[in-house]
């Protein structure tokens, strides 16, 4: 039943003990650390990065080697900062790897933190985390004790300080310029870009902010080297991915997979796929902000650029798939509504294109919309995207016009009738009654 | 003659051809005489363990203010929530107004800014755990705690007895345990409608709720898996970890 998976992160995930120091290092950990510490130049390691082909694995898919090398050689104050705060609705690979390997992650901190010459290191982590962030501070704890951290690595008198900072709820801190205010203290708003943090980031320093995967994957590099690396995966899209698959699948949960196999295999081999008698209807390929295919387009090959090709794209590696018992106007709303809520309302077109958003899907629901809203609510996703500092905007506009395009039909249909409460296996969420729809929703973050 | 704003005379002109210094002058002199400072340590009676937390997190920063939203953290666990007690406290150990933290604390979803029950449940009422049933699963336990479901599903609710805070939340990260809840910041799930009375009486028992779904006792989705070949093999259980690394 595993027939596809390939497990290099998650190699060992579930070994009695991984989590503690101990276990770890009897499996080969902190090898890697040790040698790039005693035996490899910084830019040694970022030539290996770059070459291995590794992209960034929050989202964006960005080569991580390239973003190292932004950051400018030289004496000043520079950071690394571990972006954990997975708050993409689909996403939590990041929490079982932190929850059961946190030292391959710390490893990966401090060989980052080396590369770029950082003496810093922030693990960012989401504050509903709770108790991932005190596994995390445990292993911190242990590999201080070790001398894996601190102020005489591996015994060269190379020094990385680690911290993990807990964030208290908000999905825009995921955002790398919103995570850096966050770090520094202030309210999560996304800072205007350029300057990227590779050159002025927190404190004003130069700042390399990686996703947990990525870090994860650096001591694996150093260990083997970048040929190694490449001979995971595609040509493009080296590695391995871990996929979290949820929604309606019989098996949901993490798979670590080589990117490249179809999508097909991830939804149906490994997570069971939908129900006995249930079909897919839509899914979203990288979490809630990547716009849905249809069941017609499952043979795509799971990789960053068919998934691009494909108008959608591989994001975080979150598959959510809605089989045919699912409304596709209620889940555009559920959708839109996470957006409506976590907009920080900083930008205009964000703050109040998702609100408007929400009320229009809300009017769709009901039953009381014309085909005429259904262009508007389109109308409004073009021109959200693209016209804000961060992308949580586009974030909304994007599946939700793949939604509107795709299932357009559907659309006129709940809103000549509204949704239709009474067919055979629909399911409505929650009692949306006239009050529960007339009642404000909240604006903005925090509660 | 002052300016539209009551400035003074001299500072009317359009604030970039200020200097610095006259845009600081400008900017005490709007502001509200009732605005509070921040506020003296001596002035503030402050619990010393609440001091040491917050000083430890200050610690740990290169820069203090770094420290804001553990700060907030130490505060809400010493009094149940952000209260503005707790906020002028943490502001007079980290030297910044009691403001400065409030505009904080208001950003973040779990910080609470008016008073809530003991027990968080934060039900995730995001789209995975909407198809598998968040939305009677957060009835249930509006029901179970006593405490009104148009409220929880928006800002949360508390019950009578200040017991329980039931949320609906956004996504919590765990849609593989679809539909699920965090009590008391631990996680758990996939939970049925069922699962709420016994969670909410296990809680009133002051047991733990619900120790055999808890998210630490899950295992990978895929159960085990062979090595792939390419994966290089565990080194020797004793010694030679080091001669093992290859080029």
């Amino acid at each position: 039943m595993s027939g596809s998976e390939t497990r290099l992160l998650f190699n060992h995930i579930d070994e009695p003990g991984l989590a503690g120091l101990e276990t770890y290092e009897r499996l080969g950990g902190y090898r890697a650390l040790k040698r790039a510490f005693r035996e490899l130049e910084p830019d040694e390691l970022i030539g290996s990065f770059e070459e291995s082909g590794l992209r960034g694995r929050g989202g964006a898919g960005f080569s991580m080697g390239k973003k190292g090398s932004f950051l400018p050689r030289g004496d000043m104050q520079k950071y690394v900062c571990c972006n954990a705060d997975e708050s993409e609705p689909g996403a939590f690979k990041d929490r079982e790897l932190m929850m059961k390997n946190p030292h391959q992650l710390i490893e990966g901190c401090a060989i980052a933190a080396l590369a770029v010459g950082a003496a810093y290191v922030f693990i960012f982590i989401r504050g509903e985390y709770w108790e991932i962030a005190d596994v995390l501070d445990r292993a911190v704890a242990e590999a201080y004790e070790a001398g894996h951290l601190g102020g005489d690595i591996a015994g060269t008198g190379k020094r990385v300080e680690l911290v993990v900072h807990r964030g208290a709820g908000a999905y825009i801190c995921g955002e790398e310029t919103a995570l850096l205010d966050a770090l520094e203290g202030k309210r999560g708003n996304p800072r205007l870009k350029p300057p990227f943090p590779a050159i002025q980031g927190l404190y004003g320093g130069p700042t390399l902010i990686n996703n947990v995967e990525t870090l994860s994957n650096l001591a694996h590099i150093v260990n083997n080297g970048a040929e190694w690396f490449k001979s995971f995966g595609s040509e493009q899209s080296p590695g391995t991915k871990v996929v979290s698959v949820s929604g309606c699948v019989q098996r949901p949960g993490n798979y670590e997979i080589e990117l490249g196999i179809p999508a097909r295999e991830i939804i149906f081999d490994l997570a069971g796929g939908p129900r006995e008698g249930r079909r897919v209807k839509a899914w979203f390929p990288g979490g809630s902000s990547a716009p849905v295919l249809t069941e017609a387009e499952l043979d795509l090959a799971y990789t960053f650029e068919t998934l691009a090709e494909a108008g959608s794209m591989l994001g975080s590696g979150s598959i959510i798939v809605a089989d045919d018992t699912v409304s596709i106007p209620e889940l555009a709303l559920r959708t839109a509504r996470f957006y409506h809520h976590e907009s920080c309302g900083k930008c205009t077109p964000c703050r109040e294109g998702t609100n408007w958003t929400v009320k229009m899907l809300e009017r769709v629901t009901r039953g009381e919309a014309t085909p005429m809203d259904l262009d508007i609510i389109a109308s409004v996703q073009e021109n959200i995207i693209g016209y804000c500092l961060c992308v949580l905007g586009d974030s909304m506009a994007m599946p939700v016009a793949a939604m509107v395009t795709k299932f357009r039909d559907e659309f006129e249909d709940v809103a000549a009738s509204g949704s239709r409460l009474d067919a055979p296996g629909f399911r409505r969420p929650g009692e949306l009654d006239d009050s529960a729809i007339d009642r404000p929703l909240t604006t903005g973050a925090g509660v | 003659m002052t300016g539209d704003f009551g400035q003074p005379e001299h500072l009317t002109r359009p604030t970039d051809e200020l200097s610095a210094a006259e845009r600081r002058e400008l900017i005490a002199s709007m502001r509200p005489e009732d605005a509070e400072g921040v506020p003296e340590l001596h002035e503030v009676e402050i619990p010393a363990e609440l001091r040491e937390q917050i000083e430890t997190a200050m610690s740990r920063y290169p820069q203090l203010r770094s420290a804001s939203i553990p700060a907030l953290w130490a505060v809400q666990r010493h009094h149940g929530w952000c209260s503005p007690e707790g906020i002028r406290q943490a502001a007079a150990v980290m030297g910044v107004t009691p403001a400065y933290l409030q505009s904080v604390a208001s950003f973040y979803d779990l910080f609470a800014t008016s008073p809530i029950g003991r027990h968080r449940v934060l039900v995730c009422h995001n789209i995975s755990c909407w198809m598998n049933g968040a939305d009677e699963l957060l009835q249930a336990f509006c029901e179970a705690s006593k405490t009104e479901i148009e409220d929880a599903d928006h800002h949360g609710a508390t019950s009578a007895d200040g017991e329980f805070f039931v949320k609906g939340f956004e996504c919590l990260g765990a849609c593989d345990l679809a539909p699920m809840v965090s009590i008391d910041e631990h996680y758990y799930g996939p939970l049925e409608p069922g699962d709420a009375l016994a969670a909410i009486e296990a809680l009133r028992a002051g047991d733990e709720p619900l120790p055999e779904k808890a998210l630490t006792k899950r295992r990978a989705a895929g159960g085990e898996v062979d090595r792939d070949p390419r994966v290089p093999a565990d080194p020797p259980p004793h010694g030679g970890a080091e001669e093992a690394s290859r080029p």
